[in-house]
Parts: C-alpha cells; structure tokens; sequence
C-alpha cells in the first residue's frame, strides 16, 4: 500500500512539477507579448534613472584609460554605413557641405560646418564604449564639448531634452535618431566626435559626426548626426520614446546600465 | 500524517507572533502513533515501525522557521529562477566572457558559438580557455538555430535582448529589496548570529560533516534542530558572498554606476571581468539551488516543505540518547 502510494506521490510531483514549468515558460512568453506586462517591468526605468542620478554626482567622469588600453580592433554595430544617394554625395565630397544645425527651443539657432567645428577647442578622451549587448571597446575619441554649442545657442528654460537626428535609415526608410536630457549634454565627456584613434572617423564609426556620451550604453551613441533639436517633450517625435532603438525595439531609453 | 501535519499548521500560525518575540525554537514533544506516521515525514520508516513499545520513538516540533524569513525565501523562488533565465537571454547576445576591461575577440576565456563544419553541418562549440567541446543541442546549436543558451533555459524564449534586459532588470531591483529585507531581518533578529554562523565546534567538525554529507547519512535528533555546518557555511556563503558579489558585479556592468564608484572596476579588474564574475555567481547559484533542492529532497521533502510553509519541523527521536546510531 505505502509503496504505491509513494510512487503515485512521486509521478504527481514530477507531472506537476514539468507541467508547471512548462506552464510558467509559455506565460512569461505569453506576458512578454502583452502590452500590459512590459509596461509594469519599465516602471524600473524610472526607479533605475533616479537612484542613479542621485547617486552620480553631476559631472562625475567616466574613467579615462591610457594609449595602451586602446582596442586593437573597435568593433561598429547597428548601421555601419547610412546607405542613402544624399550621404554618398557627402562622401564624394568628403564632407565639406557637411553642417549641424542646433535648433529647436533656443535663443538664436545655429549651423556649423565640420570645418568651423574643428577649429572649436576640441577634448579628446581615451574611454571605453559599453555596448547593450556585453561588449566593451576602448577608443580614443576626439570632438567639441556639446555644452560649447549648447552656450552659444543659449536654450530656453523649457528645453529639456536634446535629440539627435542622423542621416542613416534602416530598411523600411525609417530614420534613425536618439536623446538625452539636457542637463547630461553639458557634461564635461558629452562630445560630437569627429576623430577615433587619431584619424577622422570612418563611414562605419559615424563618419563624419557622432555623438560620444560616455556614461551610457552604446546604442544612445548617434553616428552620422546632422541635427541637433532641443524640445520640451519626445512624446510627438517618430515613436515617441526618445529613440530609434526605443521605439522599434522596446530598449530603455535611460541606458545608465 | 494528515492530522499530524494540520495540527502543526494550525498552532504553528495561531502562535506565531508570541512565539517570536519569547521563544523563536519552541518545541513540543508529541507520542508519535506509528499508524499517523506516513513515509517522506521522517527518513528511516522501517526501523520506527519495528521498535519496540518501551522505546518508542518521540516526535518533537520544532518551530524552525519564522514568517518573515518564510516569506522571504519563497519570494526568492521565482525572482532567481527569472533572474538566470532573463540573465541566459542578455548573454546571448554576446555569447563570450573575457577579463579585465575590454572584450578582445580573439581573446575570450569562454565562448559559446555556432560553427560549420567542413561537411557543412552545424554544431554548437563551447570553449573554454582555448579548448574546444561540441556542446551540439544544448549549447551552441539547438532546435536548428545557432544560440548559446537553447530556447527552454531563456527568457523570453525568443531571442529578444531588449525584453530579457526589462525583466532582469525589474526582477534584479525585487532582488535586491528583498535581499535587504532579508538581511535586516536576520541580523535584527539573530538569525544569523544563532542559527547560520557556523561556532568553533562546528567548524572543528568539518571532516566528519563532509564524511556524512558523501555517504548521504543526515543528522538526526538533537542534530537535526540546528543547521550543521556545511548547510551553515552553504547559507553564509551564498547570502552574503555570492548574492552581494552578483549584484555589486551587475552594477559595475552599469557605465553611470561607473562613473559613481570607480573603485568598482578596480576590485573587480574591470567591467568585462565583472561580467564574468556575475557568470560565475550567478553558476554558483545554479549549483547551490541543485544541492539544496537535492538535500531538500533527501532529508524529509515534506516535512522540510512544511517546516518552509508553515514554520514547524518534525524531529523524531528515536532512543533517547542513542539517536545518532544508524
């Protein structure tokens, strides 16, 4: 009697325990499609921007490494070359028609030529890149403190945002573009890029212009930026979350870690 | 068993809060009726059924676990199990550990790819420290698609970066709040200087715990009220080892937590080798899982269940005095 039953407790156990394992599988996969779920694990975002803020004094750097601790190779993800007949002229012409504009919520806006842009006093940063997937690449990165641009076109006190528009599109002509609050554009390491390793950018690093924002994940580092556009609000810009990768694929448009 | 077990439940909650202020072991000493007795309460079934009535075995309940810490553990159920399975997706998408601050390609000390072979098939290779195994079906290569960790041990299921990192993430903060809750509690109440740090006599017994642990003899009796001292030193260092090493290793991964504490990449020896660390704890944690489960198992699954369920435990005595004979 008490084998049998045993046994008969053992198979239970071991159908409930498959079948419930099972079950817990298909609902986290079920709960990942939902749209009521993923909206409950983003709350984190929040919570995760804050303490961070709180515990990141504002213009903390992030470590700067020496000439020897560059990586051999500087891998490039997400587009590597923007593909367009409009980004091929800049090519053929080796970006001298090459401008960023700062518009959007400011005093007086302003355009500079890749050239005016290099005679501004440049900052140049051995830092290491952190890309959402795992990886890490450490580069020497040469470009114009944001902030610097920021002072001259002088933003409203409604401008909250900055956000990056690039000259690259993804397959369906989407184009892509990125933000970050305003107050992280006047950090010291916040930089538009137009040198790595000592020579000018190349098409896949962001040729001829890129953001560098050290203290965040690789994915808010806009390459190829044409236009720089401070707002209030990123609710009525493209999807609405602050970012290419935001929108289409639901990444944190805080990527503090 | 079933009247055994109710009665337990019952005054096992009805008491609780006076019992944790005055006396947190409480115990009672009940006649056990052979008959009430079923298998899985206490492990040696056969021997207690054969004593004879002048040395009747003696069942004591031992109040073992209080709400708090019952709570406290069940939580940690689901969030470890979701913290490694959405940890397994965020791997996958850079299938590669590496040491120090960089991820040097030709340099990893464990990675997990697909390859094709000469034939033209596809087989899943793990290597590790430059030597090759084919790990074909579960790692590498499984269910005819390339990915490191298969399909079953990821969530989601799907290769899907951007939602594992939203459920590690929310999971990662549940985690940690209840890691701390846990923590105060257990030193608030002494938990931890009572009943999980290991004493010098504990200590001094190690060989023999280790000699009962691979012949799978238990502690039984008086022996069994405590912890003993490989379980003590299993606790201690996945509570406050491992679990603080995998959440510190987790917030060097962070570029902003970076720039607040740089002393995070230098203890760790870099941000690619925290993210090994985190690996390897979170594998630690995957391999304490499987042996406490085991022992869980071994020692007495239902009672072990219903002292984690509703705090009391189910110590039998067999010969006063001479418990520890197997």
């Amino acid at each position: 009697m008490k084998p049998k039953r045993a046994m008969e407790r053992r198979q239970f156990l071991k159908g409930t325990l498959g079948a419930a394992s099972l079950v817990a599988l298909a609902g986290c996969d079920n709960m990942s499609q939902s749209s009521w779920f993923p909206s409950i694990l983003s709350k984190t975002e929040k919570l995760t921007e804050r303490v961070q803020r709180a515990v990141t004094p504002t213009n903390a750097l992030a470590k700067e490494y020496g000439e020897a601790d560059i990586s051999k190779v500087f891998p490039a993800n997400g587009n590597t070359d923007p593909g367009t007949e409009e980004y091929a002229e800049h090519v053929a012409k080796n970006y001298s028609e090459w401008s960023v504009d700062v518009v959007g919520l400011v005093q007086t806006p302003m355009s500079w030529s890749l050239a005016a842009l290099k005679e501004l006093p440049a900052r140049t940063q051995i830092t290491r890149h952190d890309c959402v997937e795992g990886w890490s690449a450490i580069g020497k990165w040469t470009g114009v403190p944001l902030g610097d641009l920021l002072h001259q076109v002088q933003p409203l006190p409604n401008a909250k945002f900055a956000v990056f528009h690039c000259a690259d599109v993804d397959e369906d002509g989407i184009p892509y573009y990125e933000s970050m609050a305003l107050a992280d554009c006047y950090h010291p390491q916040t930089i538009l890029a137009y040198e790595l390793n000592g020579t000018p950018l190349d098409i896949p690093h962001g040729a001829p212009l890129r953001l560098r924002f050290e203290r965040q994940l690789g994915y808010k580092q806009a390459k190829y930026v044409m236009m720089i556009e401070l707002v209030e609000t990123l609710s009525g810009i493209a999807g609405g979350k602050g970012g290419y990768w935001e929108d289409d694929q639901g990444y944190e448009w805080y990527a503090g870690i | 068993m079933a009247s055994l077990i109710h009665e337990g439940t019952e005054t096992g909650q009805g008491r609780e809060n006076e019992q944790v202020s005055e006396l947190p072991m409480r115990s009672e000493p009940l006649p056990l009726e052979t008959q009430s007795v079923s298998d899985g309460l206490i492990g040696n079934q056969s021997d207690a059924s054969a004593a004879p009535s002048s040395s009747a075995p003696v069942v004591e309940r031992v109040y073992r676990h209080r709400l708090p810490i019952r709570i406290s553990h069940w939580l940690n159920v689901p969030f470890l199990i979701i913290l490694i399975m959405s940890g397994l997706q965020i791997f996958n998408a850079h299938p590669a550990l590496y040491w120090g601050d960089r991820s040097d390609r030709d340099q990893p000390l464990l990675s997990i790819r697909p390859m094709k072979t000469e034939s033209g098939e596809m087989r899943g290779i793990t290597t590790i420290l430059g030597h090759k195994f084919d790990t074909t079906g579960i790692l590498g290569y499984s269910d005819g698609r390339g990915r490191a960790f298969p399909a079953w041990a990821t969530i989601p299921s799907a290769k899907v970066l951007a939602m594992g990192r939203q459920w590690h993430l929310f999971f990662a903060w549940l985690l940690v709040i209840n890691g701390l809750f846990f923590t105060a509690y257990a030193l608030i109440s002494r938990h931890v200087t009572r009943d999980l740090a290991p004493t010098g006599k504990d200590l001094r017994g190690i060989g023999k715990a280790v000699k009962d642990h691979i012949v799978l003899r238990h502690p039984k009796g008086e022996e069994a009220k405590r912890y003993n001292v490989l379980q003590k030193l299993a606790y201690v260092v996945i509570l406050f080892v491992v679990a603080p090493l995998i959440v510190l290793t987790g917030l060097t991964m962070s570029p902003t937590i970076d720039t607040a504490f740089p002393w995070l990449l230098t203890i760790f020896g870099g941000r690619q080798a925290a993210r090994t660390i985190h690996f390897i704890a979170c594998f630690s944690f995957v391999g304490f899982i499987v042996i406490h489960v085991l022992q869980v198992i071994l020692t007495g699954f239902f009672n072990n269940i219903r002292s984690m369920v509703t705090g009391w435990f189910l110590v039998k005595h067999e010969h006063e005095g001479a418990s520890h004979e197997a």
